[in-house]
């Protein structure tokens, strides 16, 4: 169906900004319970091994300490089947930081103190954390759909391989080819409000307020685990601080914070610290990744080979989609991507904005570069040769596919006509200036799982029912949006409630698909009440209003298009001579995302991603310390995120384009596009001002500086 | 966080004997490195005597041209005053690259040299650290150390001291008073910070309850110019992983006296007297500062990590002589 736009498209102002400047927008640690007790855990220092005796008896006579719960003494839970989950089943240690017990008590600082009194032995094992494309115990993932709960081997869904053509026999015979490794390290979430859950339980019901993306698949993992009907269970979000996908899991801390209320007969709160966030919330998997290309002398690609190693946790298998990109974006006729998983000891890692789309489009655009030069061919242009006419693996049409506007126009606005094709050729006082390009691509999908409820009431309001969630990114204001227009009202008449399971159920805020699944399922909602007033009640809502509930329905084209949000991103970096300090003055970004539900939080969500973009580019790295098996630099003094002063101008557009196939609104996803492609912008750019190409994230300034040879 | 007492002291001397008393005690001045280690658990005091309110908060001239600090004189105060910004520029810049606008508010002057050096695995209670545990190892040394030392460590211990106030303030032959239990003393600050040799522990030579009254900054000559040039991961917030700290006196084309620190490259801010030494009425030429430099990294012993230290310290030392030497008067 089609809908009438007047609020769509309008840049509202959020609907939430008021009471978060006011402070009075209840975040999951300020839920008020009564008699809260509050939880410390105590996490493994060793990576691997087992729990051979704990002395918690100085802890538990500390004054104000309630219980400490250990593997000995905690719950039995009904499913042990998700490893991360499966908190406090046995003594092993499968990772260090890994939950091994808790201390509650009657305030934070005593429950923090106690669990340092703690006394752990430990049977160790021998660990291996070592990141090595040579491993010999590589393998190829399978059934890691979606945290393993659904069907295909990489955690999308895709099959891990693909393949067309004769790779190998192509890039032998090419006439200009590239063969480079990339690697991008471990990042981090660092999302402003830490994880936490706030759990209590009353009778056999439990209720849990937990930072999550989205409290239908909370309920669900946690009705699993303590074997509870989904409607004994409750979980509450109204607003999140941050999340970027650590928080569409509920992780092991939530289980934790269950248990603990369960000892304790009391609500018991539970929010991380920056350093545990480090090591219990997932993050996003280290890669290293090979690039091969082939192309005829004309610049137009006839082989792409994209073999992906990526980490994955011994604990429990998360295979993520790092070559998929590449299976979408340029035409070639012989091509090959693979994906095989290194299995480490460490913690499990977890979606990160853009997962496998993010360090895969940093190998690939880098390659595109490198080969663009070796071309001989403007950047721009070699990409705009290899645009293909359909999908290029599945042979499907696009839902809709405006790169080449998006390059195109970014070019222009950015004054890209101006670059030089010879790097290191322009110089500014110290500062050394380039200039570089990166095409950006995320897939757009809907979610099922979704349901929602309307109530229309006689006076035309208008409530809207559905578990949806808002990380910050505006669902709030976006989705009463989409709803006002699908009812034929305005905004003001329109009361959104979404972050409860009390709501009708609703697909997490991740994989771009939020607001495009929620917005579908209101659509259909509206749809059937105005279908209703009109059809029974004389198109006037009775006197005693009327409800209509319904699910999301699926959409036709999916079998039949391919569908993907795209961009291009343009950045302009300062390298200083003498230091190898890298500046950023300038990105632009122009976005094929489809139609535009609100350009304020659109323009916030990509600027947000470009930044993201930046601080993967530069920044940051979990540094994993082999011989112990952790992140050594786990907080926010070492584990760098961009400054404000890291970042100079961001631009970001789009192109009007509304997708006649993706959903109702004409929607695709704008959450994790901008990130994509930032990384390799940058890294082109700082090619173009130096001459030197640096392949492995972040790019430090020691990568930019002659150095002596150390001799050990 | 270990419970403790906390008591407020009313002046100098009552705060010196409170301590006296209490061998396992700390002072507290703006918190922000010491609140920060009892939270992990890495510094256990059993007491608190908060200095923060002494009767130390301001900046005096003396009748010999001496600029004396109080001890809790805070950063952005110090970074602001017109004497320092005027007389020793290189004093407030060096302030102000340093942590965040809220976090000088809060920092004193004494405090600020007495933050502890900085080491991932000595804020990390799950691994050994010869500082925060004696005798345990030094995990640094053969694992994550980008930014530690490459000058006057030990097997014990490669950590650096983070404080870019003091690396302008040992460029400035900046004078540290102290009280305690046995009297007054005047430390120069060059010799206030160790190097770890076997007792990492030790960041300074300060003995148990001696407190920082003041900080006394000498006149400069008045050719004098003086800069601070600080190198890091990231544009702000960050702590160095180089900074130069330099005064030039300059004349007709040569070197009439120069002063220089290196931050980030030891366990103490590292006056430069083999640079210092070597320039001495040298010509001011880009040569010879680069010469300089290259003889007092001669001493250095890189790390695995960190070698790229010493191309980036002689690189930031020439470009910081070569623009003070070409500052107009």
């Amino acid at each position: 169906m089609s809908v009438i736009s007047h609020a769509v498209g309008t840049p509202l102002d959020r609907l939430d900004g008021p009471d978060k400047v006011k402070g009075a927008a209840v975040y999951a640690a300020e839920h008020p319970v009564d008699r809260p007790a509050y939880l410390y855990p105590l996490q493994a220092t060793i990576a691997v091994g087992r729990v051979i005796a704990l002395d918690t008896a100085a802890a538990g006579a500390e004054p104000d300490v309630l219980a400490v719960l250990t593997h000995r003494n905690a719950p039995r839970l009904a499913s042990a089947h998700d490893a991360e989950l499966a908190v406090l089943q046995s003594d092993e240690v499968a990772y260090r930081g890994q939950i091994i017990g808790g201390v509650i008590a009657e305030t934070p600082e005593t429950a923090r103190h106690a669990a340092h009194l703690v006394r752990v032995t430990y049977a160790e094992r021998a660990h291996d954390v070592a990141l090595r494309p040579d491993r010999d115990d590589l393998y190829k993932p399978l059934n890691a759909a979606f945290f393993c709960r659904g069907g295909g081997e990489l955690m999308d869904g895709s099959p891990a391989d693909s393949a067309v053509g004769d790779v190998d026999a192509a890039l032998a015979a090419a006439e200009v080819r590239l063969d480079a490794t990339y690697t991008t390290p471990i990042n981090h979430h660092n999302p402003m409000e830490p994880h936490t859950a706030v759990a209590l339980w009353s009778d056999d019901e439990l209720t849990v307020y937990c930072s999550t993306q989205g409290v239908t698949l909370s309920r669900d993992l946690l009705a699993t685990v303590f074997g509870l009907d989904p409607r004994r269970v409750r979980v509450v979000c109204p607003h999140v601080g941050g999340a970027f996908g650590s928080k569409v899991y509920c992780h092991s801390y939530a289980v934790l914070a269950a248990m603990a209320a369960q000892i304790v007969h009391r609500p018991v709160k539970f929010a991380l610290t920056r350093r545990q966030m480090f090591s219990l919330v997932g993050y996003r998997p280290a890669t290293v990744q090979r690039i091969r290309l082939g192309a005829d002398p004309g610049g137009r690609l006839t082989a792409i080979a994209h073999d992906v190693v990526v980490q994955t946790a011994k604990a429990k298998g998360y295979a993520e989609q790092v070559a998929v990109c590449t299976r979408c974006m340029y035409a070639a006729p012989h091509r090959r991507t693979t994906h095989r998983l290194a299995p480490l000891d460490l913690p499990v890692p977890t979606i990160m904005r853009a997962p496998g789309q993010a360090q895969g489009m940093f190998a690939l655009e880098s390659a595109m570069d490198e080969m663009a030069i070796a071309c001989g061919l403007d950047p721009v242009e070699f990409r705009i040769r290899n645009e293909p006419g359909v999908d290029p693996e599945t042979g499907r049409p696009f839902s809709s596919r405006h790169l080449v506007d998006c390059l195109r126009d970014g070019a222009r606005r950015f004054g890209w006509d101006r670059r030089g094709p010879v790097s290191r050729a322009r110089r500014e006082g110290a500062w050394l200036v380039g200039t570089g390009v990166s095409a950006s691509t995320h897939p757009s999908p809907r979610f099922a799982g979704n349901t929602t409820t309307i109530r229309a009431g006689p006076d035309g309001r208008h409530t809207v029912l559905i578990a949806a969630a808002d990380l910050g990114t505006g669902t709030w204001t976006a989705l009463t949006q989409i709803a006002a227009d699908a009812l034929g009202v305005t905004v003001d008449e329109v009361e959104l409630r979404i972050g409860d399971t009390a709501l009708p159920p609703a697909s997490p805020a991740g994989g771009s698909a939020g607001i495009d699944s929620w917005g579908t399922s209101v659509v259909e909602t509206a749809g059937r009440l105005r279908a209703l007033i009109d059809s029974h009640h004389g198109g006037v809502v009775p006197p005693q209003g009327l409800e209509v509930t319904s699910d999301m329905p699926d959409n036709p084209d999916a079998a039949h298009y391919a569908m993907h949000s795209f961009g291009a991103q343009f950045a302009e970096v300062r390298v200083h001579a003498d230091t190898g300090e890298v500046r950023v003055p300038r990105l632009l970004g122009v976005f094929d995302a489809g139609r535009v539900i609100n350009p304020k939080t659109a323009r916030s969500q990509l600027l947000g991603g470009m930044t993201m973009g930046l601080s993967m580019a530069l920044h940051e790295q979990g540094v994993v310390d082999p011989r112990f098996g952790h992140v050594v630099n786990g907080d926010l003094a070492e584990y760098h995120i961009a400054s404000h002063a890291d970042v100079g101008s961001v631009e970001a557009y789009w192109v009007e384009a509304e997708d006649p196939h993706t959903n109702p609104m004409g929607s695709k996803g704008i959450g994790e596009v901008g990130i994509v492609g930032t990384a390799a912008a940058i890294a082109n750019a700082v090619h173009h001002a130096t001459g030197i190409r640096v392949r492995d994230l972040p790019i430090t300034l020691d990568k930019l500086l002659r150095q002596p040879v150390v001799e050990e | 966080m270990k419970p403790f007492r906390y008591q407020r002291a009313r002046d100098v001397r009552g705060a010196v004997d409170m301590l006296a008393q209490a061998p396992h005690g700390a002072f507290l001045a703006g918190g922000t490195n010491l609140v920060d280690l009892m939270r992990l658990g890495v510094a256990t005091p059993d007491l608190l005597v908060d200095v923060r309110r002494l009767a130390c908060d301001r900046i005096e001239e003396l009748p010999d041209g001496t600029l004396r600090i109080g001890a809790t004189v805070s950063n952005s105060e110090l970074a602001a005053d017109r004497r320092v910004r005027r007389r020793y520029p290189v004093l407030s810049q060096a302030l102000l690259s340093g942590a965040s606008g809220q976090l000088r508010n809060l920092a004193t002057t004494g405090g600020n040299l007495l933050q502890r050096t900085r080491c991932v695995y000595f804020q990390d209670l799950t691994t050994p650290c010869n500082k925060r545990e004696p005798g345990s190892g030094c995990p640094a040394r053969e694992g994550y150390h980008r930014e530690l030392a490459i000058l006057g460590w030990s097997q014990a211990c490669v950590a650096t001291h983070p404080s870019d106030m003091a690396v302008a303030l040992a460029a400035l032959d900046a004078v540290v008073r102290t009280r305690g239990p046995d009297g007054e003393r005047a430390v120069p600050l060059t010799e206030l910070h160790r190097l770890p040799g076997d007792e990492p522990e030790r960041d300074t030579v300060l003995r148990h309850g001696e407190l920082i009254t003041a900080v006394d900054l000498p006149p400069l000559p008045p050719a004098a110019r003086s800069g601070y040039r600080k190198v890091r991961d990231r544009a702000s917030y960050a702590f160095a992983l180089v900074s130069v700290a330099a005064v030039v006196e300059p004349a007709d084309g040569a070197v009439r006296d120069v002063r220089i620190a290196l931050g980030g490259v030891a366990h103490k801010p590292w006056r430069a007297s083999t640079a210092e030494q070597a320039l001495r009425g040298a010509p001011a030429t880009a040569e010879r500062f680069r010469a300089a430099a290259e003889a007092e990294l001669s001493a250095a012993r890189p790390l695995a990590g960190n070698a790229f230290k010493i191309p980036l310290v002689c690189n930031t030392l020439v470009a910081t002589l070569v623009g003070l030497a070409d500052e107009p008067p």
